[in-house]
């Protein structure tokens, strides 16, 4: 039996299985490699097969839910007694209305990404492309850290209103972090086929950060003009998915969006979309409840369109439909965008670094996190690369800098947009497409040692 | 060799509804080899001595992969082999109790947030949450040991909405459900219906309250904001692991250095802080560790100085130590044990806090954290909390919105000078501990009392 047979074996039987009014199985399963290397060696090497079934059940308003990764009969069974015994004893979630139908979820002509290479790659694969990278570090001197996985995932979602869904995706993830005495650097490389790795580049680009990165100096805390790589631009969009561009966030008033919508939240030049069918991004074109991925016009020049729906927050509003946008069925945080895009420019990052008079050139950050979800405040560090740009050209690397800033308050400043958009993993869970910018000021609160 | 299951059940209301309840089940097994000096490990849930088989294999050839690229190789410390089952204690078996109970309990409690709350409180929330793990560990070094787990507990969070603000105020400590290794006692012990009113009140003042002072104040944290202060400028730092780089791909490195050992100031004479896995009801319990080592208690900071860090088999040996400390943990049958923290607690001192704050002329109190942000070696943090209130000559004045405070690891615990007595000590369990890639999210504890530093920036960025 394949895994496809197998997983809609599984959705097939909990359907019968099942009792309730409505009930909604989704099964996900994956084959997982990752390996991990640090100080130029191996140190961590995994291998992981499992597969998980959810199981919704619904009875007029009420809906329970229950997880296992035991396939056998008796074991769904006791899930779907669970989830259907969870439903019962509850009050009604009154502005529930129904799971979606078939007609709800759409037809869908968008391929997920796989690729056969990733499939079928090895561990001996992998040990040779981190080896590769090692192998340049130990050249220079330096001592290398990173991972390299390739997964595939297999989603299956059917429900008793007519819904059936069955796809298969794969993913593969490299990253270099290169250390040296006083300073490190980074590259990091995602694609759905691991052939295309640009396994070489990932090293060459980490090295040559790390080796420009030595003996850094410390600059003043304070407002400077910033040049940040797409790392560091991708994960202030992740906040800003997480903060605001979900249906419920809006609904519930937590969002910048909220009351906003139509108005302009960012300078005229920043545009950003979902897009889970684009086959640029991680696509996967039906969501966790099967409903079809459309794209969504999230900020469009600036101005505030929309935020993504799943079926129940779309539930919640006159008139609305579901974006396609549902997450898995534990995370009760509702809808997010999983596969964001950011309008690219038409500038070559050494043009964005020729437009700065006195600045401060960011590979990425760390350890970001919100500090005012409606002024879309975060703080964090900078890491693995953090340079001093002076009248047009680098000038020296500088020790690593905390900031504090609202991502809006960035994205209205943005002077200068880079032309070539990186795809960075968002949350282990989706992924954006980034382009480098400049702004025209960011704030830097404190300092460190490195 | 390891087989785990886990049964969790969560139950989440939210705003006179049932936002989320949950209840799952995990197992499956991970086998971990070393060959020639060289890690390799495969997993599987799909059950069958056919698959183990297959997985032993997957894993050998994957230690033989590792070993492709030439560098540092792995020598063990000894451990003695062990046959033993331990269970974690409990009074109230947390799946006993009836899900209609426990669904009246919440949205009760959730129902007086809102009450409390007058309106302004938007999303009021009251959740519950219980684990049990059950894992079993056998090594060709001749171990066989089973232990069970349990863990439970509950509390309730009000988000207020004001023009452009957002306040969040929660009980007992943040948005989390599990506390401890307890039962449904530890639940009952909470007070849920009884605390709900202040938490929705607190949460609507918050929109009202003003901004926190900005400048070096002396603050005094309450041990909520202990727990986060304590787990990520010295539970982090004093793993081994990380000062060896091998989390530099991820999480990063540590300051803490080894020739720091043994003579660094890490703080001030009044820090004292340890790794203890023997502490009753901890979230980093156990008896042994996923190595098999047991379970114990290590001085990682005596009076100022660093004494030790958290070790596994591997590390130890590296460092030149004869045992691992205990430390090596894996997020369920999926993953390879890593340097965890276990319960990362500082010692008491003798203050009470009333005389902390009357000795206090011009700083805040704070009370759970919010949010956090720490550099790669552990050394520049910024840290918020949800609640505070300023300190004017010896006592507790208004209260004080999204206060935060920022430092430099060795600095700040410098600046440390008075710590609360043991009647003032509470041990918190901090669920959602990442680390690693692939991600694992540990369970682990720390313990503490208010704490007092001295000349710290506050209300940075504001
Ligand atoms: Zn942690």
């Amino acid at each position: 039996m394949t895994a496809k047979e197998r997983i809609q074996e599984v959705l097939e039987k909990c359907l019968r299985f099942a009792s309730a009014d409505q009930t909604e199985v989704v099964v996900t399963g994956q084959d997982t490699y990752l390996t991990r290397y640090a100080t130029n060696y191996i140190h961590q090497n995994t291998a992981e097969t499992d597969t998980q079934v959810s199981v919704r059940s619904v009875f007029g308003k009420k809906i329970g839910l229950a997880q296992t990764n035991a396939l056998d009969d008796a074991s769904l069974k006791r899930t779907i007694e669970h989830a259907e015994r969870i439903a019962k004893v509850q009050p009604d979630l009154l502005d529930f209305l129904s799971l979606p139908s078939k007609d709800d979820a759409g037809e869908i002509t968008a391929q997920a990404v796989f690729s056969d290479r990733t499939a079928a790659s090895t561990a001996e694969e992998r040990a040779r492309a981190v080896g590769r990278i090692t192998a340049l570090s130990v050249k220079n001197g330096f001592d290398a850290a990173g991972a390299f996985s390739t997964a595939v995932v297999r989603f299956g979602i059917a429900n008793s209103l007519g819904i059936r869904r069955y796809t298969e995706a794969t993913r593969a993830n490299l990253s270099a972090i290169v250390m040296g005495p006083t300073g490190s650097g980074f590259a990091e490389g995602l694609q759905s086929d691991v052939g295309k790795m640009a396994v070489d580049r990932v090293a060459e680009t980490a090295v040559g950060k790390c080796r420009d990165a030595q003996n850094p100096v410390a600059v003043e805390p304070g407002d400077y003009e910033v040049i940040l790589e797409p790392a560091a631009v991708a994960d202030m969009i992740q906040f800003l998915a997480y903060m605001g561009l979900g249906a419920l966030a809006l609904q519930e008033g937590r969002s910048f969006m909220s009351g906003r919508i139509g108005q302009k939240v960012t300078g005229e030049n920043f545009t950003l979309w979902d897009d889970g069918t684009d086959p640029a991004g991680m696509a996967i074109p039906f969501d966790f409840e099967g409903v079809r991925r459309q794209k969504v016009m999230l900020i469009e020049k600036g101005v505030a369109k929309s935020v993504v729906y799943d079926s129940y927050t779309a539930g919640r509003e006159p008139g609305k439909k579901s974006t396609g946008h549902a997450l898995p069925p534990a995370a009760q945080i509702g809808a997010l965008p999983l596969n964001l895009f950011m309008k690219p420019g038409d500038a070559e990052v050494e043009d964005l670094i020729k437009a700065t008079k006195r600045g401060i050139l960011v590979t990425r950050f760390h350890y970001t996190n919100p500090l005012h979800p409606v002024l879309t405040t975060i703080t964090g560090m900078t890491r693995d690369g953090t340079f001093l740009v002076e009248n047009g050209k680098v000038k020296s690397p500088i020790k690593n800098m905390r900031f504090t800033n609202g991502i809006l308050d960035a994205f209205d400043a943005i002077e200068a947009i880079g032309k070539r958009p990186a795809l960075v993993d968002m949350f282990g869970l989706g992924v954006c497409s980034a382009p480098a910018v400049k702004l025209k000021k960011f704030s830097f609160t404190g300092g460190t040692e490195h | 060799m390891r087989f785990v299951s886990r049964v969790g059940e969560t139950i989440a209301v939210k705003n006179g509804a049932v936002e989320g309840a949950t209840a799952s089940t995990d197992l499956g097994f991970g086998l971990r080899v070393l060959k020639d000096g060289a890690w390799g490990f495969a997993s599987s849930s799909t059950p069958g001595l056919e698959e183990v088989l297959a997985v032993a294999d997957r894993a050998v050839g994957i230690a033989k992969a590792s070993a492709l690229v030439p560098g540092q190789r792995a020598k063990l410390a000894p451990v003695e082999p062990v046959e033993d089952r331990w269970e974690s204690p409990y009074k109230k078996d947390p799946f006993d109790v009836k899900l209609a109970d426990k669904l009246e309990l919440l949205l009760s409690a959730e129902k007086r947030v809102r009450d409390g709350g007058g309106g302004k409180v938007m999303v009021a929330q009251a959740s519950a949450g219980a684990r049990r793990e059950e894992k079993s560990f056998a090594s060709t070094e001749g171990s066989y040991i089973e232990q069970a787990i349990t863990e439970c507990g509950a509390g309730l969070s009000a988000y207020a909405v004001g023009p452009g603000e957002l306040q969040r105020r929660t009980y007992p400590n943040g948005d989390r459900e599990l506390t401890g290794c307890y039962g449904w006692e530890a639940v009952e012990a909470l007070d849920l219906v009884g605390n709900a009113e202040r938490v929705g009140q607190e949460a609507a003042q918050l929109l009202e309250a003003k901004k926190c002072p900005s400048g070096p104040k002396d603050i005094i944290l309450d041990t909520t904001q202990m727990v986060l202060q304590i787990h990520e400028s010295c539970g982090h730092p004093t793993e081994l692991d990380r000062v060896y780089g091998t989390e530099a791909g991820f999480a990063g490195t540590s300051f803490l250095t080894t020739d720091k050992l043994g003579k660094f100031k890490y703080g001030s004479d009044k820090v004292t802080i340890v790794a203890d896995a023997t502490v009753p009801h901890g979230m980093g319990t156990f008896k042994y560790d996923d190595e098999g080592v047991p379970g114990q208690r290590t001085v990682l900071v005596d009076k100022g100085t660093f004494k030790n860090y958290t070790t596994s088999r591997e590390t130890a040996t590296r460092l030149g130590q004869k045992a691992s400390n205990g430390a090596m943990r894996a997020d369920g049958w999926n993953r390879m044990p890593i340097i965890r923290m276990t319960n990362i607690n500082l010692e008491p001192g003798d203050w009470t806090l009333d005389e902390m704050i009357k000795d206090t002329k011009d700083g805040v109190y704070m009370e759970i954290n919010k949010s956090w942000s720490i550099d790669d070696k552990r050394l520049n943090f910024q840290f918020g909390t949800e609640i505070g209130w300023e300190i004017k000559d010896g006592a507790l004045g208004d209260m004080v919105k999204s206060p935060n405070y920022t430092g430099i690891t060795p600095e700040f615990w410098a600046g440390c000078d008075a710590v609360g007595d043991k009647k003032h000590w509470k041990l918190w369990g901090t669920p959602n501990c990442g680390k690693g890639e692939p991600m694992q999210v540990a369970h682990v504890g720390h313990g503490s009392a208010p704490t007092r530093f001295r000349k710290v920036r506050v209300g940075v960025g504001q």
